[in-house]
């Protein structure tokens, strides 16, 4: 046998491997859609800041596979996120439900965002205050600040 | 003073947080079958496939689901454990063989002893997705209502046993 042919088998092969894969709803591109965006709110527990739309773990493509029979039987996606939910948890939804013991999770970064503004307009208006009360300057004065400033003058004040 | 108490305080905080966070185990969730009627499932019996097992046929006493595979490493760590604890005769405990070949569970209970007084065959790991399994091996406490007690995630340690395990179905038994 020659390498062309060999080659040539392990490309035949390739769509093969693929093919038990894609099999399942191969057939039926809207509720294989339906299913990517469905498994894209899933968490996948293995390997957990993926979802299992983006996961290969044995577990993601279980629960893909559930996903999809459940969307064929026709439950809504909500029923979906339930059954899920009541087994595995909370945590298997990728983005967390907004209730009591999350606001800090949601609203922190706002919170902080508000914190970090009140600091920034006390410091301004503290400025703004120092800057009031700093000693303005007689005509005489300017001239000898912008004289030092320049340079021309080098002997302090007496 | 201010300037640099406030920078330092603020960093102590951090430490504290990530500190903590360096503790807990993320492989850790907390399952929301506690305290829950165990999921049902009725599959064929690993050694005798023409007879079924399911948690209803349990229902009176305290058990233990230990979910298992020939194929996982852990569990075959945890296995000599299982075996130690059945001898005690303190709790019978039930197998789930997750995703496994018949043959190859088969085998490693032959080589390294059975613990369990029947095992559930779960080819498709469906009855696993009804249980939230997601890494095994994992063992449930199931009380005399047929009610999920406990989940231990991971292999059962010595420790575990005698710290959480053995106390846990004492009290189990009294109620």
């Amino acid at each position: 046998m020659n390498n062309k042919f060999i080659l040539t088998l392990l490309f035949l092969w390739m769509p093969l491997a693929q093919a038990d894969v894609a099999a399942t709803t191969r057939d039926d591109p809207a509720l294989e859609k339906r299913a990517m965006a469905l498994s894209g709110h899933l968490r996948c527990l293995v390997c957990q800041n993926q979802t299992i739309a983006d996961s290969n773990a044995e577990l993601a493509v279980d629960l893909k596979n559930q996903v999809r029979d459940k969307l064929r039987q026709g439950q809504s996606e909500q029923e979906i996120l339930d059954y899920m939910v009541n087994r595995y948890g909370e945590f298997v939804l990728f983005s967390p439900l907004v209730k009591s013991t999350t606001w800090l999770l949601w609203f922190g970064p706002l919170l902080l965002f508000v914190v970090g503004l009140y600091v920034l307009a006390v410091n301004l208006r503290q400025r703004r205050r120092l800057m009031q009360q700093a000693p303005t300057l007689n005509k005489e004065e300017h001239a000898r600040a912008a004289a030092l400033l320049s340079g021309k003058e080098t002997k302090g004040h007496p | 003073m201010n300037r640099f108490l406030l920078p330092l305080g603020a960093f102590v905080a951090l430490v504290i947080f990530l500190w903590i966070g360096l503790t807990l185990n993320p492989r850790e969730i907390p399952s929301p079958l506690i305290n829950k009627t165990a999921p049902a499932f009725r599959l064929p019996q690993l050694h005798e496939s023409n007879k079924t097992i399911s948690p209803e046929d349990l229902r009176g006493k305290v058990w233990l689901l230990n979910i298992w595979a020939s194929w996982c490493v852990t569990c075959r760590q945890e296995h000599p454990l299982l075996v130690e604890l059945s001898r005690k005769n303190f709790v019978p405990i039930y197998g789930l063989n997750y995703k496994d070949r018949r043959e190859d569970g088969l085998a490693l209970l032959k080589g390294s002893g059975n613990p369990y007084v029947m095992s559930a065959y779960d080819r498709e790991g469906s009855a696993g997705i009804d249980w939230g399994v997601y890494g095994v091996p994992e063992t449930f406490v199931i009380d005399k209502a047929g009610l999920v007690r406990h989940k231990f995630i991971g292999a059962l340690t010595p420790k575990l046993i005698d710290d959480v395990l053995t106390p846990l179905v004492k009290r189990l038994n009294d109620e």
